[in-house]
């Protein structure tokens, strides 16, 4: 659901969305770097590497969800401050 | 390692009823009557039973609904198979009960006198922990996704040459094998380059991985014979690239170091035995199957073709739906496992393409959703032996699908299907009736 307000084009989005990364229990599947190349990298191994802090824009909250959604290892958390 | 490769085992292997001393034991003797179609997949499974690849979805289904999350059989010297994601993921993540000492299940079981755990046989995917991690960060490198992509365009030019052998093509009238004329000679070609071998010994290679894959029902003496001539064939091309050094797999291979020194010969050519094996039949069956779906499916191939970006979806779901791959692992330690008393030397198959039709873990399991969002499916298995491949088996089927897709923008099954043997699912024979050409 778009809503405008205060004439701007911002709709609601959770403001303090992060993205976190369990390095122990990634196994190398690169299905977060496939799908938000923006919020993660991979290394020389192939393993997953968070790129910045882990706080995500309100325009890759989509792709954060899609990053955490496919991990096999359940290695991608998302927590909403 | 020395400069020459001393030749492989030429004795004929003595067969042994017992691990001592034996490099293959048989826990009870081969009998070829032992081996009639299966009449209860629950309490007499077998996954090289000529019914079961092209049925299995179904089979894994009617197991899951009658409350059996583990099914056993007798065969193979005893065998356990668990169905349910929770019970497949529970066998990859416990290293400790399961060794992966061997990973494709046969009559014939690992003796002491096989190379033992935990580098085995074919390291690392025959390697447990500790030295799993150390014999896998070795080969990790060269299959990281930034050095794969490099190798798009030439899988692209690839396929395009073998849709330009089939030749003049008549919409609605030619049929072609999209298994044997296409899907069986791209990861071949591909591996088979990075490693360095000569491109003409393609069919050879195909041979090696039939015989390792699709004949565990043949005799463990006629297995051995065939492990021999492979590593008779590897040793060749080893000593050729000692002779001649050039930038390959092979030679990477042969210089790499771990702990300072220079590999064993049996690590060299048991890492080459996995490259080769494991990354042929794996990746040109899941194009197989993912080109039957769409064969049938016209809905499914018409948005392919017209949205290509839905293959960041589509790519995912053929995986999880078609997964060619089910591993094995060897029971470690007597242990009670949901319910099931296994026995030391028990193998127990680990068929991630069941847990990925588990409809508690994927809505609609049975259902191939192209756009699928949410999809954490195990066809490149669980835990720490993640296919080590994973990221050149997902470029060469995505550019194999959309290379078939461009050239052939409508297409129908036209004929009897035949399934692969064993372990690895996907059509071997797969004629299909082109209704449009590009």
């Amino acid at each position: 659901m778009a809503v405008s307000w205060c004439g701007s084009n911002f709709g609601p989005y959770s403001p303090g969305m992060r993205v976190h990364l369990d390095v122990e229990k990634c196994q190398g599947h690169n299905r977060c770097y496939a799908l938000a190349p923006e919020l993660f990298d991979v290394d020389d191994y192939g393993q997953a590497v968070l790129l910045g802090d882990g706080s995500v824009t309100p325009d890759l909250e989509d792709k954060a969800r899609l990053a955490a959604s496919n991990c096999p290892e359940y290695a991608i958390t998302i927590t909403d401050s | 390692m020395t400069d020459t490769i001393e030749p492989a085992v030429a004795e004929p292997l003595a067969l042994s009823d017992s691990p001592e001393n034996a490099i293959a034991w048989e826990r009870v003797p081969y009998n070829a009557a032992d081996y009639g179609p299966v009449s209860d997949f629950a309490t007499d499974f077998d996954h090289a039973d000529k019914a079961y690849n092209a049925n299995a979805p179904e089979v894994w289904k009617e197991l899951r609904d009658s409350g059996c999350p583990v099914a056993h059989s007798d065969r193979y010297g005893g065998m356990w198979t668990p169905i349910t994601h929770e019970a497949v993921n529970d066998v990859a993540y416990d290293t400790e009960n399961f060794t992966s000492r061997s990973v494709v299940v046969s009559h014939a079981r690992p003796g002491d006198a096989a190379i033992p755990a935990p580098i085995g046989v074919v390291p690392p995917i025959s390697s447990d922990p500790p030295f799993h991690n150390l014999a896998r960060r070795l080969l990790l490198p060269p299959f990281a996704p930034k050095q794969i992509e490099p190798w798009e365009d030439e899988i692209r030019a690839l396929c395009t040459r073998l849709l330009d052998e089939m030749g003049d093509i008549t919409p609605g009238d030619t049929i072609v094998d999209a298994a044997i004329q296409y899907a069986q000679h791209i990861p071949v070609n591909v591996i088979g380059r990075m490693l360095g071998f000569p491109e003409a010994d393609e069919a050879l290679f195909r041979e090696f991985v039939h015989n390792t894959l699709e004949t565990i029902n043949a005799p463990t003496a006629d297995r051995q014979e065939n492990f021999q001539k492979l590593d008779a064939y590897l040793d060749a091309q080893v000593q050729d690239h000692i002779d001649n050094p050039r930038e390959d797999l092979t030679d990477y291979l042969l210089n790499v170091e771990l702990g300072g020194e220079k590999l064993s010969q049996e690590h060299v050519r048991g890492s080459i035995v996995l490259l080769l094996i494991a990354g042929i039949d794996t990746t040109w069956s899941a194009i197989g199957s993912s080109l039957w779906h769409l064969a049938q499916t016209p809905a499914d191939l018409e948005r392919l073709h017209d949205e290509p970006e839905v293959m960041t979806f589509a790519l995912e779901e053929f995986l999880r739906a078609y997964a060619p791959v089910t591993m094995a692992r060897m029971v470690a330690k007597d242990v009670d496992f949901h319910g099931c008393p296994m026995k030391k030397d028990d193998w127990v198959l680990l068929p991630f393409p069941a847990a990925n039709r588990d409809p508690r873990v994927f809505e609609d399991a049975d259902q191939f959703i192209i756009d699928r969002e949410s999809n954490r499916h195990a066809a490149f298995g669980l835990g720490i032996h993640r296919c080590l491949g994973s990221n050149l088996a997902r470029l060469e089927l995505k550019v194999a699908i959309e290379e078939f897709v461009k050239r052939f923008p409508k297409f129908e099954l036209a004929g009897d299907v035949s399934w692969s043997v064993g372990q690895i699912r996907g059509p071997r024979v797969l004629p299909v009736r082109i209704l449009e050409t590009a």
